[in-house]
This record gives structure tokens, C-alpha cells and sequence, in this order.
């Protein structure tokens, strides 16, 4: 009895270890152990905060405690609130810098990418600001912003009177746009150096045969560049809108947390979970949030396939007048030799 | 080439370098006024506009002033500590899963694949809701290791790197040393991790870059002072000091040192780090 038990025991582990031995075991237990940290993390840190989040928005409770269960008390609440929702009106502002960001971005990328003389310097200048940690921009802005400091006394060297300038943090009527822009400096050298990166995956040799058919250099930008780069401009522009409804560092660093009317949503819903410890009211912002971004995603992708749809056969005709560009240029290097 | 060719070719050059030096001066004029302003004497700063050049530039009493005051010493430290763990602790286990995702196709390979690309929709500070919670609740608050583990969590972008590098090496590698007899793991860790080094490097400036400067999850969780990271350390500046801008401008500067000396060695991995993640993500 006992041997056939041991028997068993090792053929048991006889089969166990030849199972580790072959090549789906091996395969099987590689699989497990690099993939079980990362899944682990991303568990425990992503998606059961996410299920967590959830559940909270639908308690009255703060961190340590719950009070009582409200059902959507907390999702009317923030629709109802003054000063829950109506700071999404905020995002306008930030979307408007992100477009005004990504045109300077393209528009300094083309240049790049016809060649200037200490271009290197240039762009490292420009990417920089995307380095600096956010709150070393904030006290930089506070400075810069100062009254009579650094953008005023620039501002006077071009002829501006400092009489007729407005207090860039204090005043409502301007202080969302100073902030804007601190956004669009932080952000600028960095959506350009994306850009140039796609334009450098364009044959230069497209630039040399548009040149020598007398295509001029908006000619060039419109019919060679921009369709390469069509792709990363559209996910730029759907990152950066829905970053706008996000925005959240020029406020909470810069203004110490979004005085004077500056609080974006994701200011407010900060101060709301740690200074009032709403934790439930909190987290229904952040899902209502999620919302919307979900939604103007798709939308966007939506949208943007309907354009693709439109572009793809203007692509064809290029593509066409590229060939023909090209078969030109060949033919004149044919002729020469 | 005619007179209206030329006006034009020179027009453009000049468009060219002005709109160059134009957005290089906007783009440096505020870290610029930083640095001289933390060069000045507290009676300079006091009397002198703030764009007027110091009358020293070898007065470095604002930066001992300012790295004493913020106790950066011990910023420093843990800043050195929590990137340097972080950045070898996400290398490590994101070749790993990227190794797993590309060589071998098995039951939940799309499903981890969209639970990763789903993650990054998720903005991080709309979680921090419920993150908080959970780190409140496992006592991950107010230890370095619990930021730590938080902030090695998910890092899609170094994923989807070393998954496009992964692409790139021939699968006939893997095979040659398994029939000489070599396990998955010698295989990754002998011969492929070696290989991924170009990547490894990219990913590693890229995420120690961005460790160096969070400062949102910091403020939460490492709120004790002697756990303060760099970032975290100018937060000393608020308050009482908050308009002494001499010393708080050396304070600034000399938090960014790190970025900019990492930065100008490794140009051209950090702009290649960067498309490549946008351009996948």
C-alpha cells in the first residue's frame, strides 16, 4: 500500500518535472513569472483603484469613514454645484492653447526640417521647458509673472507702459490665458520635436525633385509634408483636447492650488477629496470626467475617419503628382549622363 | 536669379532665423531671469530691476543659502534613491512582459495587451481618488518603498519601446539557442536583454526624467520631511519665504541641473525615446 503510494508520489513528480522540462511547460512558466509583477501592479494600482472610484461616488464618506450610502446624490451634486462643472468651462481656455501650441509646433518643425544652420541648439532651447519639474515652473511663473518683473520689463523694452498692463495672476479678466501660456511653453518644443521626427521619415529625395520643378516651399509643405504627417498631427490633437478637459499643473502649482478663479475641474476635484474630504463627491467628478473624455474620444475618432475618408482619395492625386515629380527627375538625370 | 527671386530667398532666411531666435529666446527667457536673479546679493535684488545682470557671477551665496534652507542634501538622496530603483525596477519588468508578448502567443496575450492600452485613458490624477485609499490603507504612506512600488506601476510607454525593439530581432535567435539547448530565461537574459540596450537606455532617461520631476504623487505620499524629494524640497519656499525670489531662483536652478546635464548628454535618445512612444501609443 504504502510503496504504491510513493509510487504514485513520484510519478506524480516524475510527470510534474518532465511537464517543466518540455517546451510548453517551460513556455508556460516564463509566461507566469515575467508576466505576474506587471500584472500585479497594474491591478492593484490601475484598475482596483478604478473599481474602488466606482463605488465610492455612490457613498457619502471621506477617506477613513463611511457615512451613508446616497445612490447618485453626489453625480447630481456635481452637475448641480456651482463650482464643480462650470470649471470645465475652463478646459475653452486650454484648448484653445493646445491649438495654438500645435500650429507653432508644426510650423517651426517645417522649418527645421528645411535645414537651419545650429538647428541642434535651436531645438534643444525650445524642448528644455518639457524638463523642468512642475514646481520649479510654478515658481518660475510667479516670478516671471510678478508685477514689474521679468514679462513686464520685457514688455516695456518694446514700448508698453507699465500703467496700462494688467496683474497677469490677479486679474480675472487675463489670468487664464497667462496660464495657458505657461502650458503652451512647457509643451511647444516638445510637440515639435514629435513632428520633425515624423517629417524626417519623408525621402529627401521627394524635397530635391518638388525643388528642381520650381514647387515652392508651401507647395512643398502642403502636398509632400503634410500628408506623411497627417497621423501624429490628429493624435496630437486628440491627446491635446482631451488634455485640456484635464488640465490640472498651471493652476494648482502656479496659483497655489487655482485662486482668483483659475481652478480647473481636476483642481477642484482635488481640493474637494483632500481639503473638504469629500471623498464620495470627489470620485462621481472623476467618473463624470472619464465620461466625457470617453465620449469625446470616440467622437473625435469618428469624426476624423470621416475626414480620412475625404483625404485618403487627395492622397491618391498626390501620391500620383509625386510619381510624375519623380519619373521628371530621372528622366532629366537620364538625359544628362 | 532675378531681383524678386533673391528678396524672396533672403525674405525667407530671415523668417527662418528670426522665428528660430525668437521662440529660443521665448522659450529660455524665463529659466534665464531665474539665473540671474539667483546670482544676485539680497541688497541687489532688493534695488536692481530683475533683468539687470548681476554685478557677480561668481556670488553662490543664494545657492548654499537656498540648498541649506530646502535641506536638498537629503532631497537629493531620496530623489537618487527613488529614481534609481524606479528606473531599474520598470527596465526589468517591462522588457520582461514585452518578451512574453511578443515571442509567445498564449490564451490572454490581446486581453493583457488592452488591459495595458485601456490603462493609459485612465488620467492618473482622477485615480488618485481611490489610490490614496488603497496606499492609506496598506500603510504604503510616508515610506519611500511605497512610492516606489506605486510609481513603478503601469509605464505603458516603455512597454510598447522594448515590444517595437522586440519586433525587430529575429525570432530564429530564440530558436537556434533552444535547440542548443538554452531555457527561456538564459535566452532573454544571456541573449536578447544585451541586445535591447539602445532601447533599455531610451526607456531609462525617459522614465528617470520624469520620476526626477513628479511631484503630485510625492506631495501626497512622501509628506514628511525627511522623505522629501527634490521637487518637493522647493515647497519650503512657500510661505514666510515666498518672496525672497533671489534665493528661491537658486533653489529652482539648482533642481534642474540634473534634467539639463541628463538632458544634454543624451539629446538625441530622449527625441528618439519620444517618437517612438507617440508614435506607437
Amino acid at each position: 500500500m504504502a510503496a504504491t503510494t510513493a509510487a504514485k508520489d513520484s510519478g506524480k513528480s516524475f510527470n510534474l518535472k518532465k511537464w517543466a522540462r518540455s517546451r510548453s511547460g517551460q513556455q508556460a512558466i516564463i509566461i507566469v513569472t515575467f508576466s505576474l509583477i506587471p500584472l500585479l501592479l497594474l491591478l492593484v494600482f490601475t484598475y482596483y483603484p478604478f473599481v474602488e472610484m466606482f463605488k465610492f461616488s455612490f457613498y457619502d464618506r471621506d477617506y477613513i469613514k463611511v457615512r451613508s450610502f446616497v445612490g447618485l446624490q453626489n453625480y447630481v451634486d456635481v452637475f448641480k454645484r456651482d463650482d464643480c462643472f462650470r470649471a470645465l468651462w475652463l478646459s475653452l481656455y486650454y484648448m484653445g492653447g493646445a491649438i495654438v501650441q500645435l500650429a507653432l509646433a508644426l510650423y517651426l518643425a517645417t522649418i527645421f526640417s528645411f535645414g537651419v544652420k545650429g538647428g541642434n541648439f535651436f531645438k534643444g532651447c525650445m524642448f528644455f521647458p518639457y524638463l523642468i519639474n512642475g514646481i520649479a515652473i510654478g515658481f518660475i511663473f510667479k516670478f516671471f509673472y510678478t508685477r514689474g518683473f521679468v514679462f513686464d520689463t520685457v514688455l516695456q523694452w518694446i514700448g508698453f507702459d507699465l500703467e496700462n498692463l494688467p496683474y497677469w495672476l490677479r486679474d480675472t479678466r487675463i489670468n487664464n490665458v497667462s496660464l495657458v501660456g505657461t502650458s503652451v511653453w512647457k509643451y511647444f518644443g516638445q510637440n515639435m520635436v514629435l513632428f520633425i521626427g515624423a517629417m524626417m521619415s519623408v525621402d529627401s529625395s521627394l524635397y530635391e525633385a518638388a525643388d528642381l520643378d520650381g514647387a515652392n516651399k508651401w507647395q512643398q509643405f502642403k502636398y509632400i509634408m503634410l500628408p506623411s504627417i497627417k497621423t501624429i498631427v490628429m493624435l496630437n490633437l486628440i491627446m491635446s483636447i482631451t488634455g485640456s478637459l484635464s488640465a490640472f499643473e498651471p493652476p494648482f502649482v502656479i496659483m497655489s492650488g487655482g485662486a482668483n478663479g483659475t481652478a480647473t475641474y481636476f483642481v477642484k476635484m482635488h481640493e474637494i477629496a483632500h481639503t473638504s474630504r469629500k471623498v464620495g463627491l470627489a470620485s462621481a467628478m472623476a467618473i463624470v470626467l472619464l465620461l466625457i473624455i470617453f465620449a469625446a474620444t470616440i467622437l473625435q475618432q469618428l469624426f476624423f475617419k470621416y475626414v480620412f475618408r475625404n483625404a485618403e482619395d487627395e492622397d491618391k492625386s498626390a501620391a500620383a503628382k509625386r510619381e510624375k515629380k519623380l519619373a521628371k527627375l530621372r528622366a532629366k538625370e537620364g538625359g544628362r549622363s | 536669379m532675378t531681383a524678386v527671386e533673391k528678396v524672396k530667398k533672403y525674405l525667407w532666411i530671415f523668417i527662418k532665423y528670426f522665428s528660430m531666435v525668437f521662440f529660443s529666446f521665448v522659450a529660455l527667457l524665463p529659466v534665464v531671469s531665474c539665473i540671474i536673479t539667483a546670482f544676485k546679493t539680497e541688497e541687489e535684488y532688493q534695488t536692481t530691476n530683475v533683468m539687470t545682470l548681476p554685478k557677480s557671477w561668481l556670488n553662490f551665496e543664494n545657492f548654499s543659502g537656498a540648498f541649506q534652507t530646502a535641506g536638498m542634501g537629503r532631497a537629493f538622496i531620496n530623489s537618487a534613491i527613488v529614481v534609481v530603483v524606479v528606473v531599474v525596477g520598470s527596465v526589468m519588468v517591462g522588457s520582461m512582459l514585452a518578451y512574453v508578448l511578443n515571442r509567445f502567443k498564449f490564451r490572454g496575450n490581446g486581453l493583457i495587451r488592452n488591459l495595458f492600452l485601456f490603462a493609459t485613458l485612465l488620467p492618473g490624477i482622477a485615480m488618485q481618488v481611490a489610490t490614496y485609499q488603497l496606499m492609506y490603507s496598506i500603510g504604503f504612506i510616508n515610506h519611500l518603498y511605497g512610492y516606489i512600488i506605486l510609481m513603478m506601476g503601469t509605464d505603458v510607454i516603455s512597454i510598447y519601446v522594448f515590444i517595437q525593439f522586440f519586433e525587430n530581432i529575429s525570432i530564429s535567435l530564440d530558436e537556434s539557442a533552444y535547440m542548443d539547448g538554452a531555457s527561456y530565461f538564459t535566452i532573454f537574459f544571456k541573449i536578447l536583454f544585451p541586445l535591447l540596450k539602445p532601447a533599455i537606455v531610451t526607456c531609462m532617461i525617459l522614465k528617470g526624467v520624469g520620476v526626477y520631476n513628479e511631484y503630485y504623487s510625492a506631495m501626497l505620499y512622501l509628506s514628511d520631511k525627511k522623505l522629501q524629494t527634490v521637487a518637493m524640497s522647493l515647497y519650503t519656499f512657500t510661505g514666510p519665504l515666498g518672496s525672497q525670489y533671489n534665493l528661491i531662483c537658486a533653489g529652482v536652478i539648482i533642481s534642474l541641473l540634473p534634467a539639463l546635464i541628463i538632458f544634454i548628454a543624451f539629446q538625441n535618445q530622449i527625441y528618439s525615446g519620444l517618437t517612438a512612444g507617440a508614435v506607437k501609443g
